[in-house]
């Protein structure tokens, strides 16, 4: 506060130099980002005059991409056949699994399903796992369906095995897990696609790249979890068993590991999921019958009710493989245990046999009937066709209005999205100075209100919008980057951030990289916002909760692919559909943290503001909000996380940014060019994630309270 | 039960230390831990504090004996758990002796201290350290196992000391379904498995509510009085202490303050530390007529006779009815002196350290 009366005074009377300078000293942030407004607007207007400093100079790019090749090529010159062979060999117990789920009668694996779910969560799930699976069948997508579960089968125990072996090295070296930690960081903020290339191009076409691909995706969280696992073994226990006279192997194998179960269980649910979603994700590489193949090619010949219909089969899928993993994860076992009655593992297998017998007979339950089969695709696009055909005014109104006030604004700037065509009016001088007395006005208000850092960042906001993320000098908007690292997490941040932008500079990949950071910061500004709004109003309503709950719940377990389907009908190809995708995704976390920080504040605080007079509404604004700011801004994170996540499964609907060249890429088979994208995409997931984190954390430290990640 | 002070030393802990820090070997070259005078210890200690490392336990010195029930009392951070933790080898000692049966513990390699935890150690623990995946027979029996005894075998020697403790009928239970005492019971029944003649308590009732605190202090006494155990018994309560403490340390900053019967601590305490901890003290309970007997009154016609042990709490009715007081009989038989009101009035005047201003 001082330093902010200082500082008007200063400005309001004779700023002597040395008075200013002070100012600056003790509140930098306003003048900073006053600066780097100025600074963005002077290059802007010199324009073609420091052209170096406006658009990166094509002279000073070296991209890595040939050398990158080249190491490529090198590589698998010399280690071609390793791999060939390794590929080789995971091929057969695919095969085996595919085959099996092939031969067996779709009775009996039904049967097979259904009974771990009923022994996992009970009838409900039991239930919801007989009509997935019926629908798979009727909807004739049987043996597509189990031919990607059969990755998924194969996959998941080696994920498994891999991820427990080096949680269990972490736990126990202090060394493996600075190793470790960071690999782990690197392999989950790569995006997908990017790293289905080197697989690619190292195994070569086939079932083996979608299940390396899904090894390699779906063991960090195995690691993760056993290491959490094992360390939030309480250390009692662990001394009563040394107490007890265990050697170090039994500690480990009858103490630690019984105890750190239920953890690691979670980390199967995880792996299992992840290892769907990457099992679906490698399908775009073609060549394979499955399920998620099918989507894609559908979407491609805009086969809607198909694509639509298969995307539910995946859908059905990962939410009944969640639940599932995740009902043995929480399970009860001793009460299990104690409970009398028919064993379910026995009465399953009794059953799965008793059909297997009978569909020797009966020809129906071994094969599905080719006239069961209901496929209502064919009346969906119909359905679909007059829905777009009568409702087209409103689509393209929603659509127009979307893009041309909202998207092309921060894209290219309102310098150069007003034209008369779409706002009606030009961008004349005239306007140009309303504009700029607008913003004005708007800091000065801020600054008014003693809120200078505010008033700076209306001016700089001001400034981004007029000119647009696209044509902002690459040395500014990098500046800007760097400032907001280096104030959040320190010189570190800023040291790291510098450096992964330069690489993004030099790599050539600049122009794509603000493409990316566009469209995702569209789609995190408007998730944050509409996010937060949601889950404040499910704090407060238990009802809005009930509804809120499960929607977010299905679209968290729904493979990227799925979501992007309904809005590709409705809004065709294009950004807006991206966007659309990429908020239906991303929004996910914002409403989940906002409504789980504010619940789970602690009950004594609660108590003590209502005691001492509270309005519900002062309670919410005063007392609950800015408590759950740690959590809110965690979720701000994982929105970011997810946004960009989504980024890159987007640019199949066509999105000009990195996702679209580590889509180039991976359709040319151009390592270099993927890969760079990908690296890319790397940088700014953790530079956006390292900035949120420390907010959050800073945040957290004030307040003495944990947020952590659910 | 007070042992007799000749009886056999079980556990013996020479000038142990515990010290944390970059390299805390290097304050005990050509020395183990022994430095011949208190003083030099003290000023040792201080030494290794002022360059910046931990000391979490100070030449700690003291012995148990055969069926003794040594308390080890301190707050939070005073080391007692590390002393524990030091003398079961949880913890390992940067300097000194643990001797236990005329052996070194802190010389013992991995296998022989596998071997002394298997056959001649107990612990109870203060949040029970139960197995979560294990029902409380397996619990119990978790010892057992590791030892690689046969399931029937293993489950009979454990339902022997659930009985012990009192939780037949709760054998297929899992720790969660139980109440903390419960929980505490299954611990203590664990480290009772293997027939240990050492059983480290470490604040065993402290994560309890008072009643069932004192329910189960009454349950120790009485296993006890059955088991004959050489008992270390880790608390922060200084009347747990009291209750059960054949005799007693307490612990400051890593270093042993007073060692004695608790009789000795109220009486005698050593410094005003001590002296704290005695003034919430009920006297009268801790006291007993021997304690205050005047040695230098005889018999006198009126006197009743009452042993040696007596408290003083107890004594209180006949004294308000007799000013001819009584007269103390020790255990040979052999009167020691006498007592009457007014000497129990002085004994209890003397822990007040706020005595009323009386005017005239």
């Amino acid at each position: 506060m001082t330093s902010e009366t200082l500082t008007s005074e200063s400005a309001a009377g004779t700023a002597s130099g040395p008075a200013l300078l002070r100012a600056i000293q003790a509140q930098p942030a306003p003048f900073v980002l006053f600066a780097l407004a100025v600074a963005t607007i002077v290059l802007y207007l010199l324009g073609p005059h420091a052209e170096a400093l406006v658009k990166f100079p094509d002279a000073w790019v070296l991209s890595p991409t040939a050398v990158m090749n080249d190491f490529m090529r090198w590589f698998v010159d010399l280690t071609g056949p390793v791999f060939q062979a390794i590929g080789w060999l995971l091929e057969w117990p695919v095969k085996g699994a595919q085959w099996l789920l092939a031969a067996l009668p779709w009775s009996v694996t039904t049967i097979v399903f259904v009974t771990l779910a009923w022994i996992a969560s009970g009838w409900r799930l039991a239930a919801f796992v007989l009509l997935s699976m019926l629908y798979m069948a009727v909807i004739g997508y049987w043996p597509e369906s189990m031919n990607s579960l059969a990755i998924v089968l194969i996959s998941v125990p080696m994920a498994i095995v891999v991820g427990f072996g080096f949680g269990v090295l972490g736990f126990y070296s202090e060394r493996a897990r600075r190793v470790i930690m960071p690999m782990l960081d690197l392999l989950q903020t790569i995006p997908a696609f990017a790293y289905l290339l080197p697989i690619l191009i190292l195994f070569g076409f086939g079932t083996t790249v979608g299940l390396v691909a899904s090894v390699l995706y779906a063991f960090p969280p195995m690691v993760r979890n056993t290491i959490l696992g094992l360390r939030a073994v309480p250390p009692e226990i662990v001394e009563a068993g040394e107490m007890s006279g265990a050697t170090p192997r039994q500690l480990f194998w009858k103490v630690r590991l019984p105890a750190a179960q239920n953890q690691m269980l979670l980390g199967v649910n995880q792996t299992t999921m992840a290892s769907l979603s990457m099992v679906i994700i490698a399908a775009i590489i073609g060549g394979t019958n499955d399920i998620g193949w099918e989507v894609l090619s559908t979407m491609r010949k805009a086969l809607f009710g198909e694509s639509l219909l298969a995307g539910f089969v995946i859908a059905l899928l990962a939410m009944a493989l969640d639940r599932i993993t995740y009902g043995f994860a929480k399970r009860d076992r001793f009460a299990a245990a104690q409970a009398a009655g028919l064993n379910p593992w026995l009465a399953g297998l009794g059953a799965a046999a008793a059909f297997g017998l009978l569909s020797l007979v009966v020809p129906a339950l071994s094969d599905w009937p080719a006239a069961w089969v209901y496929n209502p695709a064919p009346d969906m696009n119909a359905a679909l066709e007059v829905f777009v055909v009568e409702w087209r005014t409103w689509i393209e109104a929603i659509k127009n209005a979307a893009f041309f006030f909202l998207m092309l604004p921060i894209k290219i700037g309102l310098a150069k999205a007003v034209s008369p065509f779409t706002w009606g009016f030009e961008m004349t001088t005239p306007v140009i100075a309303g504009y700029g007395a607008l913003v004005a006005l708007l800091a000065g208000w801020a600054a008014l209100r003693g809120r200078l850092t505010l008033a700076a960042g209306i001016v700089l906001a001001g400034t981004i919008l007029f000119i647009g993320l696209t044509a902002m000098p690459w040395l500014t908007l990098a500046a800007i980057i760097v400032y907001a690292a280096w104030t959040t997490g320190g010189r570190m941040l800023a040291l790291g951030t510098a450096a992964g932008l330069a690489f993004l500079l030099v790599a050539g990949v600049w122009p794509q990289t603000v493409l990316s950071i566009y469209l995702c910061g569209v789609a995190v500004i408007i998730c944050f916002v509409l996010g937060t709004l949601i889950g404040v109003w499910a704090a407060q309503s238990n009802t809005v909760s009930a509804i809120v709950r499960p929607i977010i719940d299905t679209l968290q377990t729904m493979p990227l692919f799925v979501i992007l389907i309904p809005f590709v009908m409705v809004f065709k190809i294009g950004e807006f559909t991206a966007l659309l995708a990429i908020i239906a995704y991303a929004i996910v976390p914002a409403i989940r943290y906002t409504e789980h920080g504010l619940r789970n504040l602690p009950s004594d605080v609660i108590e003590a503001a209502t005691t001492v007079g509270c309005t519900p509404r002062q309670l919410l604004f005063r007392v609950k909000l800015p408590l759950a700011l740690p959590a809110i801004m965690l979720g701000l994170n994982q929105t970011i996380i997810y946004g960009i996540g989504m980024l890159v499964i987007a640019a199949l609907v066509g999105t000009n940014g990195l996702g679209q060249q580590i889509y180039i890429g991976l359709g040319d088979g151009d390592f270099g060019v993927g890969m760079t994208a990908g690296i890319g995409m790397a940088i700014i997931a953790i530079i956006a994630d390292r900035i949120t984190q420390s907010v959050s954390r800073r945040k957290q430290e004030e307040y003495g309270l944990t947020a952590t990640v659910i | 039960m007070p042992v007799a002070p000749d009886a056999e030393v079980k556990l013996s802990c020479r000038n142990v230390w515990k010290v944390y820090g970059n390299r805390p070997e290097q304050f005990f070259t050509g020395h183990d831990g022994n430095l011949g005078s208190d003083a030099q210890a003290k000023a040792h200690a201080q030494e290794i504090r002022d360059s910046g490392h931990i000391v979490a336990a100070a030449n700690v010195s003291f012995d148990v004996h055969v069926g003794e029930i040594f308390v080890i009392m301190g707050l939070s951070g005073s080391g007692k758990s590390t002393v524990v933790r030091c003398l079961s080898r949880l913890v390992d000692a940067t300097a000194g002796e643990v001797i236990l049966d005329g052996q070194n513990l802190l010389a013992a390699n991995k296998r022989e201290l596998i071997e002394f935890r298997r056959h001649k150690m107990g612990m109870v623990f203060q949040n029970f350290g139960l197995m979560p995946h294990l029902n409380v027979i397996d619990n119990v029996a978790f010892p057992l196992e590791l030892q690689g005894v046969p399931l029937k075998k293993r489950r009979e020697q454990a339902q022997e000391v659930i009985s012990l403790v009192g939780l037949e009928g709760r054998e297929g239970s899992f720790p969660r379904q139980l109440s903390g005492g419960q929980q505490q019971r299954v611990g203590i029944a664990r480290s009772l498995a293997v027939k240990p003649e050492l059983w480290f308590l470490d604040e065993p009732f402290s994560a309890l509510d008072p009643l069932i605190r004192r329910q189960m202090q009454d349950e120790f006494l009485r296993l006890q009085r059955e088991l004959h155990k050489s008992i270390v018994f880790i608390t922060h309560d200084f009347l747990e202490a009291l209750r059960i403490a054949d005799r007693m340390a307490i612990m400051r900053a890593g270093e042993v303050v007073q060692i004695g019967r608790p009789v000795d601590l109220i009486l005698n305490p050593a410094d005003d530390y001590v002296r704290e901890f005695t003034n919430d003290v009920p006297w009268e309970m801790v006291l007993t007529a021997g304690d205050i007997a005047d040695g230098t009154r005889g018999f006198a016609p009126g006197m009743g006779h009452i042993s040696a042990d007596t408290s003083v709490a107890t004594l209180l009715p006949y004294l308000a009815d007799h000013d001819a007081g009584v007269m103390v009989r020790g255990a040979d038989g052999e009167d020691i002196g006498a007592v009457n009101a007014r000497d129990v009035i002085k004994a209890l005047a003397s822990g007040v350290d706020n005595p009323a201003l009386v005017t005239d």
